[in-house]
């Protein structure tokens, strides 16, 4: 019973929060409730019995993803207001076309073959293993090893393509140049003199 | 007693599926709002694959939600980071704006 609770609330937050996310008027608002709508997807992971799926999905999305959505946007000096100005002239074209979107989602799940439907009404209680992290862990390194090996690269790729769209070389602006610095010789810089008393140091 | 089906799942998953796109429908001018609007959708696909993977005993479902996750994560980052350079170039995110390639 105090599972089909937390379902119902977590599905409501996580409706709720995914519809503030469109349609809040401040983007900061927009990422403050995509992480809400984050955190309620993982607690819908972890009542399904997948705990690091749910993890990762906090740790992945709401640690990195949206803090890097937060950043961006109050980086950008952006006039929001002046974004939202034709919005409600698209509601009518999104909602007709989300309606009839979802209208095909639901009758094809309706018409699904009952078989799977029916047998498939318990999950948790029977999964075999009690770890979810050892069994995903045992699939993963073994079976899907290669496409692992893919997702890495593809991160990869992603990082060096993030710091070379963002790298910027700014005329005008001091930078440390290290080589320069460590070429430095000190027979050229540095000179011992005899300087005698009452006189400077004469340079030249 | 009631009690939550793949169904259940399956719906709730369209619903925020359909958000997302209604998502990019009203944010036509702000990219920041759409790429969020993805990444909702890309949320709506990982919830059924870990429902389908929960109620089938296939941890395959599992491994792919991580796939894709990986590639939301790399999503995110090549279009903030497109963003940011489109708004140092042009000084501005509206998506009419974006129109270079139209020639």
């Amino acid at each position: 019973m105090i599972g089909v609770i937390a379902f119902y609330l977590f599905a409501a937050i996580l409706v709720l929060s995914a519809l503030m996310v469109v349609s809040a008027r401040n983007p900061v608002y927009s990422v403050l409730f995509l992480i809400l709508a984050f955190f309620n997807a993982a607690g819908l992971f972890v009542l399904l019995g997948a705990e690091f799926v749910a993890m990762i999905l906090v740790i992945v999305y709401v640690g990195a993803v949206a803090v890097l959505f937060l950043f961006v946007v109050m980086m950008l000096d952006i006039d929001f207001k002046n974004l939202r100005t034709e919005a409600m002239k698209y509601v009518p074209l999104g909602l007709i076309l989300g309606g009839i979107l979802l209208a095909e989602l639901v009758m094809v799940y309706k018409a699904w073959p009952q078989t799977p439907m029916d047998s498939l009404s318990t999950i948790a209680e029977t999964l075999p293993q009690a770890n979810n992290a050892k069994a995903l862990g045992a699939v993963l390194y073994t079976d899907y090893i290669f496409p692992f090996q893919i997702s890495g690269l593809i991160l990869l790729v992603a990082m060096i393509g993030a710091i070379v769209l963002t790298l910027r070389a700014r005329p005008g602006t001091l930078r440390q140049k290290i080589a320069a610095q460590v070429d430095r010789n000190p027979a050229d810089v540095l000179s011992i003199q005899a300087v005698s008393s009452g006189e400077g140091v004469h340079h030249d | 007693m009631i009690e939550i089906t793949l169904f259940h799942y399956l719906v709730l998953a369209a619903i925020l599926f359909t958000i997302g796109i209604f998502g990019i429908f009203i944010n036509r001018k702000n990219v920041i709002v759409i790429l969020m609007s993805i990444e909702l959708m890309l949320l709506a696909v990982n919830i059924n694959f870990v429902a389908f993977s929960s109620f089938l005993q296939d941890l395959a479902g599992q491994v792919f939600t991580m796939f894709i996750l990986t590639v939301a994560a790399a999503e995110a980052a090549i279009g903030l980071a497109i963003l940011v350079t489109f708004f140092r170039n042009k000084g501005s995110i509206a998506v009419e704006d974006i129109s270079t390639l139209k020639g």
